[in-house]
């Protein structure tokens, strides 16, 4: 075994490393960027090397550099995690150069699987379903038009070099077969160094499946069932789950079997990851075999009970998998939700700056329920522009599915983060989805739910009732401590009422209150009493209730005379008067925020790389306008309206902040 | 029986103000009514009114016909949350709410007794003026209330809830008030109003634009802050009326807290950026060390460079000013001396510790600046800090530069608490300035200067030097400011200071 193991990585998945290693007794090297010398990673490590700029070309893909690291530390194996150098046969010779153990599989799979096109091949000739495609390469935005045709439109434009949403479109006409091919090389280009683009079928109703499998040194290969990863934003993961609510024990296995044949015909040895598309009649097909550890290892972790860095690490020791595919468990039901610096209200733009408050869940058991929260962040934290916006991981085990998600959704409530945009809102309200629960997926899941963009969520009548009873309640308390200042005149104190007016979501309830030692018995609008129980005191920023028995757990802010709060997607301002406030306020006037629709926003901060309309031309509706670059990503900004474009206010090449004026229409 | 019933029906007289149609017409303009206004401010049932039943004693232009009781302004005393306030509101349903020679007597009473029985007054202002029909006797009304303000001054709070007209020389009488609260679009303040400024200057502008309440929240700073409407402006005054003292001798009041002064946030260590020029907000270190996060701000939204209002630590009151990063680097210029300067009067005058956090790369240069007279502007916050007697804890998180270092409730003006983070840099100037006149000599070389800038920057850019000299008490662990800070003013809370004798001092306004 290893004695020393550096991290060739950031964020939350060295951190988890990290933690697999301390377990073990092997001690742990961290490189950081100059951006991120004050990170998790660096702080949780043994021992940190500085490995230069914050770009990651310049330090965390920098071959030299990290190889520099390596030999500085004296480190026996390195870890690629995912992403970075994970994949990158290079870096693994290199290692090899030096007889430093690379954690992961051998050069030559890694090779085998890296490119798309030849992976396609050697999967069909191992026997894996394969997509129907074009096996070559696409030379220009013609060419993709004519393959796209042949193949039958929807095609999707995908890098070769590709992974993680970045340098993919999918088409559904000429015209974006044009634009996407475009776009995917651009981004392919800045983000792989590798701008080789290929064009396959995109499969109808596609849920996505994938198979983990572990492979040693002895020939030993085995899978851990699936995970399925259907609820995506364009292409990138947001939610995954395991097992998969979609298949069969008899689909199950034939996946299983044909990921372990795969890998086999590779000579695979670690951790990895063949990818399914799986259609509506589970017929599936190979998409594409990630030969590194995945983002969302945790959920199979969470129903196998296999530590799976331990085991790629055993693995490159060369010790032999200590389980047999019978000895595998599939043990109750895991769930994975992303948290990313994405505002969701913001068409899910990166948001960048300091984490002022970031107060994850309590992790380990919760009653039936195991919460996990895998983060490579702290409060006080930096967001940079420069990497992933991935800042958790918050994964709940639960004997069942319906379990598990409850679990997710009363830990996302839970989830406590400032200072930065966030998509906690749009997780919550995934979690909630009839449709999710049913487990009625695709991949389109999301684009179909939120046609119009996220916009938050509106609660139902019943749940602003319960939301306005512990309001009611809270508010009383916060009152009651008001009234207790020093200065008062003796026997002529205020008295606190236990008649209120809630005013919620445009809703006004009348809520009486009456209060015992355990909580506070609630009556909204002459219905039914509502128990509401739970320690809240003035200040606190969570309350965690209960509500006839049902939790309720809000994320509390205060504002004038009432709160702000948050709960299950639902952002609501809440005002709590008395009834004779209450009948004054009725008479105050509706006032309306100022309307910024002639103008383009800029929606997050980043690098204004292209303006596509000069003052004075007409637009139609959906023409993009301008692109922006923040983290690596290329966003097309477009019109939302038609409309004639009056000034430009920006150049290209600026650097434009959060809600700058790009342009602004006549 | 007769009698009680006759008690009622004038009551009832006196209650309906203006009458059913004007009361409409003030709802149908989005504002409450002078009665209304008082139920949201006091406790519930706890108002009692002084003079329902003065009438004017005009006689001109037919005013001898109407004599409406209580005469357009409602006085009397209550509480909030339990603590006697006096309070005035001016209706203007009746005669438009203008100030008659009785009008401004009933004022004056309550002025009166609120400074004997030591509690604050609130006044809510909405009056189309002068009575004219009264003249002279009018405006000797508001005069009696100028000399009122002026004499409580200092003695007891005197807090103006604008929440309609206030124009001509009305304005006086809240601008020597404490703190002025109003009402976005509904209430606006001027000397002179926006057709006589037509007349005179040419200039056309809107009553809104002219002296309503962003104008005065942001341009002039005549205002303190802004709200929504009437019920938002109210239920925001009684939070501010929790913060302060009944008087000038009734100390700060305190109330339960639900908040750990020995609360450790680990998070502020990471609050100054690597780089020493990029901006943090300070906001975040308030909130941190505030009790609970709960920070009244007064003139957010005015000379954005200085962040004042209040807070509490251990239930107490705590005035804080703070440098703001964000805006102008928190240089110190005129606006932000001027805005900070009256904010630690007002704490000095109620016996409010304060708290002051630094951040300061210098006074603002420019001929801006100097021509609009930052020297006296400057000098009114060094010399607001230096005249101060309350306890007075000061925290250097990064730059203290120059004079901007010594105004900023620096040891030197008797500070009685001075902490510095490790991050703190207390210096005449920035490394590369101090060393461009230090070896002047060297200026054409490079290399030579960013030799001499590391070298000034080790030796001078860090809280040790004026450690070592006994100006800073201790360098403490920014995650422990909020302990720190509680436990120095739990040790002042006897401190004792006076100034010399003297009738008063001369504060270069």
């Amino acid at each position: 075994m290893f004695s020393k193991i550096l991290i060739a990585n950031r964020g939350e998945i060295a951190c988890r490393v990290i933690k697999t290693c301390r377990r073990l007794g092997i001690r742990t090297v961290a490189v950081f960027s100059d951006a991120d010398s004050r990170a998790l990673h660096v702080r949780m490590a043994d021992e940190a090397v500085p490995i230069g700029p914050a770009p990651a070309a310049d330090s965390y893909i920098h071959i030299g550099r990290v190889m520099e690291a390596v030999r500085r530390s004296g480190a026996e194996a390195v870890h690629p995690g995912y992403g970075f150098l994970s994949e990158n046969p290079r870096f693994a010779a290199a290692l090899a150069a030096e007889g430093v153990v690379f954690i992961g599989p051998p050069a030559s799979a890694v090779e085998a699987m890296g490119d798309k096109i030849a992976s396609k091949r050697i999967a069909a000739e191992a026997g894996v379903n394969t997509v129907p495609g074009h096996p070559g390469l696409i030379a220009d935005a013609e060419e993709a038009v004519r393959i796209a045709r042949e193949i039958g439109y929807p095609v999707m434009l995908k890098a070769s070099a590709g992974g993680g949403g970045k340098g993919m479109r999918i088409a559904w006409t000429d015209a974006e077969a044009r634009e996407g091919f475009v776009a995917s090389r651009n981004e392919a280009a800045a983000s792989f160094g590798d701008d080789r683009i290929f064009v396959e079928k995109f499969v109808d109703q596609p849920r996505h499946i994938e198979i983990q499998i572990l492979a040693d040194r002895h020939g030993h290969v085995v899978h851990l069932h699936e995970r399925e990863c259907s609820i995506q934003r364009r292409n990138q993961k947001v939610i995954e789950e395991a097992p998969s609510p979609f298949l069969d024990p008899g689909t199950r296995a034939a996946m299983g079997e044909q990921a372990c044949a795969l890998a086999r015909a590779v000579g695979y040895e670690s951790a990895g990851t063949v990818e399914f598309i799986v259609d509506g009649a589970r017929n599936f097909y190979f998409l594409e075999m990630n030969t590194r550890l995945q983002v969302e290892h945790p959920v199979t972790e969470l129903i196998t009970g296999i530590d799976l860095v331990e085991q790629m690490i055993r693995i490159a020791a060369g010790e032999a998998l200590p389980f047999t595919q019978e000895e595998i468990a599939l043990n109750g039901w895991a769930m994975e939700a992303r948290l990313y610096a994405e505002d969701p209200f913001r068409r899910f733009l990166p948001s960048t700056g300091r984490l002022t408050r970031y107060r994850p869940p309590p992790e380990g058991p919760q009653g039936s329920a195991i919460v996990r929260n895998d983060t490579g962040v702290f409060e006080g934290g930096e967001i940079s522009r420069f990497y992933d916006p991935m800042i958790a991981k918050l994964c709940t085990w639960a004997p069942t599915r319906r379990e598990a998600a409850a679990a997710m959704a009363e830990a996302l409530d839970a989830f406590e983060v400032e200072g930065i945009g966030h998509n906690l809102p749009f997780l919550s309200a995934v979690m909630k989805h009839p449709r999710f629960l049913e487990g009625r997926l695709t991949t389109a899941f999301i684009a179909e739910e939120w046609p119009d963009g996220f916009k938050g969520v509106e609660p139902d009548a019943e749940a602003l009732r319960r939301i306005a009873a512990a309001a009611a309640a809270m508010w009383r308390v916060a009152e009651i401590r008001r009234a207790r200042i020093s200065g008062r005149l003796d026997n002529h104190e205020r008295r606190v009422g236990s008649e209120w007016v809630v005013e919620v979501s445009g809703c006004r309830m009348t809520a009486s209150l009456s209060a015992d030692r355990d909580g506070t018995s609630v009556v909204i609008d002459s219905g039914p009493t509502l128990r509401v129980e739970g320690a809240w005191l003035p200040g606190q920023t969570l309350a965690r209730l209960r509500v006839d028995d049902v939790p309720l757990t809000l994320k509390v802010a205060k504002a004038p005379g009432g709160f702000r709060l948050r709960t299950g997607g639902a952002d609501l301002r809440v005002h709590v008067r008395t009834p004779r406030e209450a009948e004054l306020a009725a008479l105050m006037p509706v006032k309306r925020p100022p309307d910024l629709s002639g103008s383009l926003l800029c929606p997050m901060p980043g690098l204004l790389t292209r303006l596509m309309v000069g003052e004075g031309d007409d637009v139609e509706e959906g023409q993009p306008l301008a692109t922006v670059e923040a983290m690596k990503m290329e966003n097309t900004l477009r019109a939302e309206r038609s409309g004639r474009i009056a000034r430009l206010l920006a150049r290209e090449g600026d650097t434009l902040a959060v809600d700058q004026v790009i342009l602004t229409f006549a | 029986m007769d009698i009680l019933a006759e008690l009622e029906r004038r009551r009832a007289a006196a209650r309906a103000g203006g009458g059913a149609a004007r009361v409409a017409a003030q709802h149908a303009r989005g504002k409450l009514t002078a009665r209304e206004r008082i139920e949201l401010l006091l406790d519930e049932g706890s108002f009692e009114e002084f003079d329902m039943f003065v009438t004017h004693r005009a006689t001109e232009f037919g005013m001898d016909r109407d004599r409406p009781a209580g005469d357009g302004v409602v006085t009397g005393w209550g509480t909030v949350n339990g603590r006697l306030v006096y309070v005035f509101s001016q209706d203007f349903t009746v005669f438009g709410g203008s100030l008659s020679e009785t009008h401004a007597q009933k004022i004056c009473k309550i002025m009166d007794m609120a400074m004997r029985n030591g509690a604050p007054v609130i006044g809510m202002n909405d009056s189309g003026g002068a009575r004219i029909q009264e003249g002279v006797a009018s405006l000797a009304g508001y005069a009696e209330v100028f000399q009122r303000n002026v004499l409580a001054s200092g003695v007891i709070p005197q807090i103006s809830l604008v929440m309609g007209p206030c124009a001509g020389g009305a304005v006086y009488s809240p601008a020597m008030t404490d703190f002025i609260l109003m009402v976005k679009e509904t209430s606006y303040m001027f000397v002179t109003g926006p057709e006589v400024v037509r007349t005179v200057t040419n200039e056309v502008v809107t009553a809104e634009e002219l002296g309503g309440a962003l104008t005065h929240t942001r341009r002039s700073s005549v205002a303190d802050a802004a709200f929504e409407n009437d019920v938002e402006a109210i239920a925001e005054a009684r939070r501010l009326i929790d913060f302060l003292p009944l008087s000038n001798r009734s100390g700060v009041p305190e109330r339960p807290f639900f908040d750990d002064p020995g609360r450790l946030e680990p998070s502020l260590d990471t609050l100054i950026p690597e780089s020493t020029n990029t901006p943090y907000d300070m906001k975040e270190l308030i909130l941190k060390v505030a009790d609970e996060g709960d920070f009244f701000e007064i003139q957010a939204e005015f000379a954005r460079n200085i962040v004042t209002g209040f807070i509490r630590i251990e239930g107490r009151t705590v005035g804080v000013v703070a440098n703001q990063p964000m805006v102008l680097a928190g240089c110190l210029d005129i606006d932000a001396s001027r805005k900070a300067a009256r904010f630690v009067r007002f704490c000095d005058a109620f016996e409010i510790p304060i708290l002051t956090l630094v951040d300061v790369p210098g006074f603002l240069p420019g001929t801006a600046q100097e021509y609009g007279g930052i020297i006296k502007h400057g000098a009114k916050l060094l010399f607001a800090y230096g005249e101060a007697t309350v306890p007075k804890v000061t925290v250097i998180t990064r730059k203290a530069y120059g004079g901007a270092y010594d105004v900023m409730a620096s040891k030197h003006l008797r500070g009685d608490v001075n902490y510095a983070w490790p991050t703190a840099e207390i210096a005449v100037m920035g490394a590369k300035g101090a060393v461009e006149i230090l070896y002047r000599a060297e200026r054409g070389d490079g290399d030579a200067l960013a030799a001499r800038t590391r070298d000034y920057e080790a030796r001078f850019a860090n809280p040790f030097v004026a450690a070592e000299r006994g100006f800073i008490d201790e360098v403490i662990q920014p995650r422990s400011t909020r302990r720190r800070v509680a436990r120095a003013l739990a040790m002042l809370r006897g401190k004792r200071l006076e100034n010399p004798w003297k009738k008063h001092d001369n504060i270069p306004l």
